[in-house]
């Protein structure tokens, strides 16, 4: 008994020095801090959007119409510009960052836990369920994605709801194979039979053992899935088949601002910049985390 | 060799089966009613019903399905609700197009991608090196359709250098062409790299340099061979992200292409176009990814001698 | 015999790395005579491996560095070479054969391509006749000439480290090093092979380093004997004199650890303790933790190469006449 406690506590401390080891080269490299703390500051951004733009009483910050103010060049009453409605393209790009924000999260969510469970069980169960998990995410994946995400985004009334089947049925089939493939390298090792021969119950093996050593690869993972997960999400927008107007969401305004392309370029500049330096970040942090958790891939 | 072909393409036949059942299926739960849709809205119920019956509609799951892929074995995809033209014809004289900008895109993404990810990898920690990183993290950022709108801005709108729609003459080419190609011509540049440092850091490297031979030599022959062995699966599967690209850009450069007509089907609710469409950019990307697998095969004699 | 071929004088090479810089290779000295074997002996991390490709002048840079040392050749010093010079040297007069190999050939070029690319670097030959010459090799180390067309994966472990020796000593080398070439292999093959690198050495007269930490291939095909420890030689001598005379206290627990069918105690003795961490060496002698031996002075000073009889060197402050 005293053996097991020890040993335990030795799990947590190597584990709390490992995720501290993660951090200090995470630290160390300025183009991961750098994506940090843009993505930091976005989120407090979108947290803070209705402070940072606020409602005139009437409408929501991002949708006050003022037609006497249409295509105004960005100026230092509206530095990124006015749209088609007057309404101040400031105001929209910071509302939606909350859109592109969350949409990105509940993708993520969604297809991280589907994928996650479909990988384990492959990984883990081999033989039938594996064969007929990773059939059909053979099928999803010899669909390009984003095709995927526009049929079943066009299968269904636009909106958040689709947007996140849409995207995250597409972005399944990477994690999934990411945790197979991260289930079947651990599965492998010595530690695995070693709690099977002490009779520990196979979900138990799974949860215990099989799902912590498999994280790191699936942070990287998420990390790069929310970049990806606003990118499409943006995509499916800009055709129409996304987030409705007036909701800001950067991809529907892309797609509005697109018609007026030729004299008012500030409407197709500052949103997409927007869903540009936000994928950008999240990759430098995506390629940090990767690297600080494996640093024999960056030597 | 053959043997290995003949597979991978029996092998293509379940997965392609599964892919028309993902896609009927979401046909089948469309909020929308497709007789509605046929027979326009100021129709008749009655009308619609009759057309309902006579379109199938009112049979099970089961039944509908099965008629859907014995319909889409002979190459029958239906009849657009907005032409009124078979499916397959429509998207059939708009192939070519889509093709040509694709293999464009992809040529540029090799050419780009795959020497830059060389030079960056055999100068790592230098200057270069952390540019490129840099550039390529960039390059995988950037949204392919703001891209193309950046494009169009600048070298359409303000210099003035290249036309910004249709596709017919070369110049009309570049942009599309580029609009997709950099973003996967980063992402090959990145795994051109990391395999490539890969390759640098195994024992048979050693063993080239301890038989004394010359770096460049090196590089090329032994590392590079082994390095891009990846690299071609990453372009396979870029091309999947090609052809889906190849739909926003078409829209934007208003190129006559699926993509396009795709786009403009949504538009309409036309599900048997998107269906169609999805179905034949489908099947196109596992023909691709079978030539793919080949190549693959061919370069790797590990994978070639499980198939003699 | 003053025939001297190779001589290594004071070498030290660390690796620097975020971690703290590794203590590979501390004041190592070594030679070696025309047409002898050395077996260079020492536990996994005793940085025999990296003595071997400063040798080669392949110690990886980053983040290995040569802090100190000389490695004369042929009465030559390597490291005043040009790499294009180094080029000249290895492979053809100096090789190496790697410890596994499964990873050590090139896994898309056929067997006989890798052997003739070494021919074709060192000797004035045409491709087809680079081509013969590969084919003559594999069959000197025992593989039919049939299956040159084939790739590694085709060929088993030993089968592998057979090509592996037919690339070694395809240009007739006057120096081979030999980094554990049976420690990857089956026991059965490990006896085919080394028989078959015996034979070969006698061929080619070829001199040989034999780095290994098995004390029964030194019995079997050495002359000479250099133990390492914490990257340094703390031991050298004829093989007859360091099994029958060990002197270093570390050479006798080695022997002390290895079970003795002939001898009547059964209780093995092994060596108290681990090998220092080489990012972090104890002062003075790095053995002098786990030495049963060890003076208070033994901490503090770092001994000397001493020869105490003739071609008999110790690193020990026991030996060590002048402290």
């Amino acid at each position: 008994m005293g053996d097991v406690t020890v040993n335990v506590n030795n799990e947590s401390k190597k584990k709390r020095s490992q995720l501290h080891d993660v951090w200090r080269r995470f630290r160390k490299s300025p183009i991961a801090m750098t994506g940090l703390c843009v993505v930091v500051f976005m989120v407090l951004v979108a947290l803070f959007a209705d402070v940072i733009a606020p409602s005139d009483g009437r409408n929501p910050g991002y949708d006050i119409h003022n037609l006497g103010n249409r295509f105004q060049a960005p100026n230092a009453e509206h530095i990124m510009g006015t749209d088609e409605f007057g309404r101040d393209i400031f105001a929209r790009v910071v509302h939606g960052s909350r859109v592109s924000l969350l949409v990105g999260f509940i993708v993520v969510t969604f297809s991280m836990t589907l994928g996650v469970i479909v990988g384990a069980i492959a990984g883990f169960f081999g033989k039938v369920a594996e064969n007929i998990l990773m059939r059909f995410i053979d099928v999803l994946l010899s669909i390009p994605p984003i095709l995927l995400a526009i049929s079943i985004a066009a299968a269904m009334r636009p909106g958040m709801m689709s947007i996140v089947l849409a995207v995250g049925i597409g972005a399944l089939p990477l994690y999934a194979r990411v945790m197979r493939a991260s289930v079947l390298t651990v599965k492998e090792q010595e530690f695995i039979e070693a709690a099977y021969s002490i009779g520990a119950s196979k979900f138990r093996i799974i949860r215990k053992h099989v799902l912590p050593n498999c994280i790191a690869p699936i942070i990287v993972q998420a990390t790069m899935g929310l970049a990806y997960a606003i990118l499409w999400a943006a995509a499916l927008s800009f055709l129409g088949i996304g987030i409705q107007p007036p909701t800001p969401e950067w991809g529907a305004m892309l797609s509005e601002g697109r018609m007026y392309i030729r004299d008012h370029w500030h409407m197709v500049m500052f949103p997409g910049m927007a869903i540009a330096i936000m994928i950008f970040a999240l990759n430098m942090m995506g390629d940090g985390l990767r690297d600080a958790f494996d640093p024999r891939l960056k030597k | 060799m053959h043997k290995y072909i003949l597979r991978r393409l029996l092998m293509m036949v379940p997965v392609l089966i599964g892919v028309t059942f993902v896609i009927f299926t979401l046909t089948y739960i469309t909020e929308g009613d497709p007789a509605r849709m046929l027979a326009g809205i100021q129709a008749p119920e009655e009308q619609v019903e009759q057309l309902r019956e006579q379109l199938g509609l009112n049979d099970p799951f089961a039944v509908q399905y099965f008629r859907y892929i014995t319909n889409v074995a002979r190459l029958d995809f239906g009849t657009s609700f907005a032409t009124g033209r078979p499916v397959f014809d429509e998207i059939i004289s708009r192939f070519p197009t889509t093709m040509h900008l694709t293999a464009m895109s992809i040529i540029i993404a090799v050419l780009i991608g795959v020497p830059l990810g060389i030079l960056s990898a055999t100068k790592q920690y230098s200057v270069f090196d952390g540019a490129a990183t840099f550039v390529g993290l960039m390059g995988i950022s950037i949204p392919n359709f703001w891209l193309s709108l950046m494009l169009i801005l600048l070298f359409g709108v303000q210099l003035g250098w290249l036309p910004t729609s249709g596709f017919d003459t070369p110049s009309q080419w570049i942009l599309p062409s580029f609009s997709i190609g950099i973003s996967s011509a980063a992402i090959i540049m990145r795994m051109t790299r990391s395999s490539m440092l890969e390759v640098l850091r195994q024992d048979y490297i050693r063993t080239a340099k301890a038989k004394g031979q010359k770096g460049s030599v090196i590089i090329f022959r032994h590392a590079l061979k082994n390095a891009l062995i990846p690299v071609i699966t990453i372009v396979g599967l870029e091309i999947g992200v090609l052809l889906g690209g190849a739909i926003l850009t078409e829209n934007i450069f208003s190129i006559a292409g699926i993509g396009r007509f795709m786009v403009d089907a949504i538009a309409r609710r036309d599900y048997p176009v998107i269906q169609g469409g999805v179905l034949l950019l489908a099947l196109t990307f596992s023909l691709v990814n079978l030539i793919v697998d080949v190549i693959y095969a061919y370069v790797d004699p590990r994978i070639r001698s499980q198939y003699k | 015999m003053s025939d001297i071929l190779l001589k290594i004088e004071d070498l030290t090479v660390h690796y620097i790395t975020d971690d703290g810089t590794v203590h590979a290779v501390n004041d190592l000295n070594l030679s070696l005579n025309k047409g002898e074997t050395l077996g260079l002996v020492g536990e996994t991390g005793a940085g025999k491996t990296t003595t071997a490709l400063s040798i080669m002048g392949l110690v990886p840079n980053p983040p290995g560095k040569v802090i100190n040392g000389e490695v004369e050749f042929e009465g030559e010093k390597l490291f005043e070479k040009s790499e294009a010079e180094l080029r000249q040297v290895r492979g053809n007069k100096i090789s190496m054969i790697f410890q596994d190999p499964m990873t050590s050939l090139n896994p898309i070029m056929t067997v006989r391509d890798q052997i003739a690319e070494v021919v074709l670097l060192h000797e004035n030959l045409t491709a087809k006749e680079a081509k013969e010459k590969a084919d003559e090799m594999l069959l000197k180390v025992g593989i039919r000439a049939d299956r040159a067309k084939e790739f590694p994966h085709q060929f088993s472990g030993g089968m592998r480290q057979r090509v592996v020796i037919a690339i070694a000593l395809a240009c007739n080398p006057v120096l081979l090093i030999a980094d554990e070439p049976t420690t990857a292999l089956d026991v059965t093959i490990q006896a085919q092979v080394l028989e078959l690198m015996k034979e070969l050495k006698k061929e080619f007269n070829t001199a040989m380093v034999m780095i290994t930490h098995d004390l029964g291939i030194v019995a079997e095909i050495c002359d000479n004997v250099a133990i390492m420890y914490a990257g340094s030689v703390v031991e050298q001598a004829g093989k007859e004199e360091l099994f029958t005379n060990p002197k270093h206290p570390y050479t006798i627990g080695l022997f002390n650890s290895i079970p003795d069918i002939d001898s009547d105690d059964s209780v093995l003795k092994p060596i108290k303790g681990l090998m220092p961490d080489p990012t972090n060496l104890p002062t003075g002698c790095p053995f002098h933790p786990r030495c049963d031996l060890a003076m208070p002075q033994c901490s503090e000073i770092l001994p000397k190469r001493t020869e105490i009889s003739e071609n008999h060197y110790v690193k020990c402050l026991l030996f060590d006449g002048g402290g």
